[in-house]
């Protein structure tokens, strides 16, 4: 077990097996993807009440989901690298940020295209939509953060607890269709009682899901391991690969 | 398929717009985020690889 962790701080290792996994969870990721979004453009019944605006949600629902979770992710691996001063869980979170913003973004702009022929409007100031609009600002904020500094140690502590002060709003988002009257709905799916979502848009959706949840784990991937070359252009191992030598 | 012709999948009752633009930009942003790491590592090794190679040339000719 503590092996496992000595090996998963070491950014040679991480490098050699997520180059190991990487073609396994892309592909994955891609299938579930284009099964998820042919079934649900093509073969979901249309919903009764707003047609065919409706299969805006199997992008909508995953990257709105994704975009909470990759924050979590963020925020761990900064109290990971501010408690044990593990230079790959500030590499993680540095990576995590660009992902999440992009993640953010396309939640944000789906769910405007989807408001126009649902709620008439593009953008409401509601609570659901600002403060993912704010989670939007945290990620953007880590990003330009980090940047800010010259001094990357520094940077990566700063950035570190803005996103753990930042983990404040994410309840927010979570409670905001409970806790304030909104335009946007409740959620559908729950974990405790029975959705209300027809099973016949239930289970593209959970293919688009899983593929976006997929798509996430290869982009954090592909970011951590570019980040991981350019800091470690200094030891033989980058330099070996570098120079094409297998490694 | 739900719809019963091309033309009425492109056009989803009027949603075609909305619901294809969404798509698209998903497309998109999801390409950009694959394919902005892969250069920037692809970027960094071949400028260490240069660094490398006219360094090992600078010491081979200063040897003889």
């Amino acid at each position: 077990m503590w092996s496992f962790f000595h090996k998963l701080g070491s950014p040679r290792w991480f490098y050699q097996i997520s180059g190991r996994f990487l073609p396994w969870i892309s592909v994955t990721a891609v299938s579930l993807l284009v099964v998820g979004t042919i079934w649900g453009l093509a073969f979901a019944p249309e919903d009764f009440k707003q047609g065919n605006s409706y299969r805006i949600m199997f992008v909508h629902v995953p990257t709105a989901m994704v975009a909470l979770v990759g924050y979590y992710v963020m925020a761990a691996a900064g109290a990971v690298s501010l408690i044990w001063r593990m230079k790959m869980a500030d590499v993680v979170m540095r990576s995590c940020a660009p992902i999440g913003a992009a993640m953010t973004f396309l939640a944000l702009l789906s769910g405007a295209i989807w408001g126009k022929p649902t709620w008439g409007t593009w953008w409401v100031w509601d609570a659901r939509i600002t403060s993912m609009l704010v989670l939007l600002f945290l990620y953007l904020g880590v990003i330009a953060l980090y940047e800010a500094y010259d001094n990357k140690v520094a940077a990566g502590r700063a950035c570190a607890v803005l996103s753990l002060v930042g983990m404040v709003n994410i309840p927010i988002i979570y409670k905001s269709v409970d806790w304030w009257y909104s335009l946007h709905q409740p959620a559908s799916i729950k974990l405790t009682e029975e959705s209300t979502i027809h099973s016949s848009m239930l289970q593209p959706l959970l293919f688009t899901a899983a593929g976006f949840y997929l798509f996430y784990a290869t982009a954090l991937l592909l970011y951590i391991r570019a980040e991981l070359v350019f800091r470690e252009q200094n030891t033989r191992w980058v330099r070996d690969l570098a120079l094409g030598k297998r490694d | 398929m739900y719809f019963d012709s091309f033309a009425a999948f492109l056009h989803m009752d009027g949603h075609g717009v909305f619901v294809w633009s969404v798509y698209g930009s998903a497309v998109l942003v999801m390409s950009l985020l694959s394919y902005l790491p892969l250069k920037r590592k692809k970027s960094t090794l071949a400028a260490l690889a240069s660094t490398l190679e006219s360094c090992a040339l600078s010491n081979s000719s200063e040897s003889h």
